[in-house]
């Protein structure tokens, strides 16, 4: 397939985008920020047209720091709520989520009614249009990203310990209120570098969902973050790719619908975690409690027998577990080695079968 | 002991010389509140090195809030604190602390081996990675609290006791000089209960202090030597045998009881 220039430049403006929304997301899950995150991504859009309203011009650095001022503003909005003590966490959100929102919504229009041209595609920061990346947009994310990532290495113990347990990171003497700063800083250069590709209504999508689905593949934490910026990259990728090859699709839901399938699928097949895997160990589990239940009767009904080894009808086993588990208890107990097939629908125990149901009745 | 208790004025020079030294923890007119209601008051209480020393009140006596004032998370509203002789803050690599196993969300993505290795992140700085000689330290705590089996685990397949114990690994790694633990002991079976004294006499034995908060006062006389009886006021502290006494436990718990039976 031959990529041309914007399509390539377009594609990995999204895949940066996303590998740094999904390993800075990692924290904001594990913080329990995620709402956090999509209050503030919201709250971005009345930054970015303010920031267009003061210089008049689109370009990235200033959106982007329009955008930056904005959600730290709404951050700290939800904090000052909260700590007023009349209005709980989620409360605050919502409050401080739909005012920001609204008022950016009422600036946009104010703008659109502009006489000149330039405000042109200012509406696309809502759902995104990755087709109006250019390279110069791409060197600014890159640039940001690339320094949020590198903060966050070089302090990957500091937001590791404050993560998971804050009080004792303040015990080992670090400083704890500005890592929290620092690391919410880190959260907010992934929304903002993601806004023009993704929009501002469905951003925190990105920061959650590359997290939740890494989260299913690993138990540590530097797998779970290498993971997640991996699965956000392809999914923006992915995304872009799809929609600028589509009239009319725009690009932030198709990304975010790329993030969703590798979430059901993580879901689904996480080794430690997943629903499939879990089914199957469920259903495993129960053939082997009915298959002990089986050798057990079996047991019972042949000490009450000159013949250890003598058969008896599948009927008479299915008293002891619901008729229908009989057969598959029965071939579970063959294929260990326990019973064998001694006649039409009768089964005996093996000398390996009778001696392993002898010690599980000592051990009872 | 005097009954008075001794504040040292501001003007004068602690005494010079070994012969008196210093106290791990000492407490002074510490008072907390949260908004208008207050949960510590007017407390003075010296910790002196090398004891294991218990907390015990009723619920809400503010035990954990002690505890966390020593340790600067907590802002009085009036008072001072002083560990090992310093203000907190330069004191604060040399105490430990262990939280009430609650606190965190065990369904983090770490090993029990990368929760014990925090407790050394204290001493690293940016840009350094945990290397081999943080890695045998909390090997070494582990082994200590006899969870080394357990170092591959992830946090969530921990039974609760099992989680205290890692608790108590990362604060050994840190080998502090002061220990304070919020409820050790809370919700941990008989064999777990024994092993964590044993590691808090070890510490002892090596003359390290430690403060725990602690609800059993069945099990006080026989774990501790000193004791701080606390019901927002303190009430008493000092050597268990002296400070221990039916009249003073009344007082600390009865004496609430009576309250809310007059507001009824």
């Amino acid at each position: 397939m031959i990529l041309d220039y914007t399509v390539r430049t377009v594609a990995l403006g999204a895949a940066v985008l996303g590998a740094v929304s999904g390993a800075l997301g990692t924290f904001a899950v594990l913080r329990r920020q995620s709402l956090l995150g999509d209050a503030m991504s919201h709250a971005a859009l009345p930054g970015i047209a303010l920031a267009f309203l003061i210089t008049r011009e689109k370009d990235p650095w200033v959106l982007v720091a329009g955008a930056a001022v904005a959600c730290w503003l709404a951050a700290i909005a939800v904090m000052a709520v909260v700590r007023q003590g009349r209005v709980k966490y989620d409360g605050a959100l919502a409050l401080v989520l739909s005012v920001f929102f609204g008022f950016g919504l009422v600036l946009l229009t104010a703008i659109q009614r502009l006489p000149n041209a330039t405000q042109a595609g200012l509406d696309k920061f809502l759902f995104g249009q990755a087709a109006a990346l250019l390279a110069r947009d791409v060197t600014v994310m890159a640039l940001l990203g690339g320094g949020a990532i590198a903060i966050l290495l070089a302090g990957w113990t500091r937001f590791q310990v404050l993560s998971f347990d804050p009080d004792f990171a303040h015990s080992l003497g670090l400083r704890v209120r500005g890592l929290d700063v620092l690391l919410t800083s880190l959260l907010v250069v992934a929304i903002v570098i993601g806004l023009q590709t993704v929009g501002v209504v469905l951003m925190s999508a990105l920061v959650v969902a590359p997290a939740a689905a890494a989260r299913q593949w690993s138990d540590r934490l530097g797998p779970t973050v290498a993971l997640a910026a991996l699965f956000g990259a392809t999914a923006g990728a992915a995304g872009a790719l799809l929609s600028s090859m589509t009239v009319r699709l725009p690009t932030g839901p198709t990304i975010v619908l790329c993030a969703s399938v590798i979430v059901g699928l993580s879901l689904a097949f996480g080794p430690a975690r997943g629903l499939v895997w879990d089914r199957m160990r469920a259903a495993r589990n129960r053939a082997s409690v009915q298959a002990d239940l089986v050798l057990r009767a079996l047991y019972a009904l042949a000490r009450g027998h000159d013949d250890p080894g003598h058969p008896h009808a599948e009927a008479v086993l299915a008293l002891s577990v619901e008729p229908k588990g009989v057969r598959r208890a029965l071939e579970t107990l063959a294929a260990r080695g326990q019973v064998r097939e001694a006649g039409p629908r009768a089964w005996a125990l093996t000398h390996a079968g009778l001696a392993a149901a002898a010690r599980a009745e000592a051990a009872r | 002991m005097s009954a008075l208790p001794v504040r040292p004025l501001p003007f004068l020079e602690p005494a010079p010389g070994p012969a008196v030294p210093v106290p791990a923890i000492e407490i002074a007119d510490l008072t907390v509140a949260y908004r208008d209601k207050p949960v510590l008051w007017d407390v003075d209480l010296a910790v002196p090195q090398g004891v294991l020393m218990a907390v015990v009140g009723p619920n809400g006596a503010g035990k954990t809030t002690l505890i966390k004032s020593v340790l600067g998370l907590v802002r009085p509203a009036a008072g001072s604190i002083r560990v090992l002789g310093l203000p907190y803050d330069e004191a604060r690599m040399r105490v430990a602390y262990v939280p009430q196993r609650g606190t965190v969300d065990w369904d983090f993505p770490a090993t029990v081996r990368d929760v014990v290795t925090m407790g050394r992140y204290g001493s690293l700085g940016w840009f350094r990675r945990p290397g081999r000689a943080e890695r045998d330290a909390a090997m070494a705590a582990l082994e200590q609290v006899g969870m080394a089996a357990f170092s591959a685990r992830h946090i969530s397949q921990l039974s609760g006791g099992q989680q205290q114990r890692v608790f108590l690994a990362r604060a050994l790694v840190q080998d502090a000089e002061a220990y304070l633990m919020d409820e050790p002991f809370q919700g941990v079976d008989a064999t777990t209960e024994h092993a964590i004294l044993e590691i808090l006499r070890a510490l002892r034995a090596r003359g390290r202090t430690v403060v725990v908060v602690h609800h059993d006062l069945q099990t006080v006389a026989e774990y501790f030597d000193q004791v701080a009886l606390l019901n927002i006021r303190l009430i008493a502290s000092g050597p268990v045998r002296e400070v221990f006494t039916e009249e003073r436990l009344r007082e600390t718990y009865g004496g609430r009881a009576r309250l809310l039976g007059g507001a009824a």
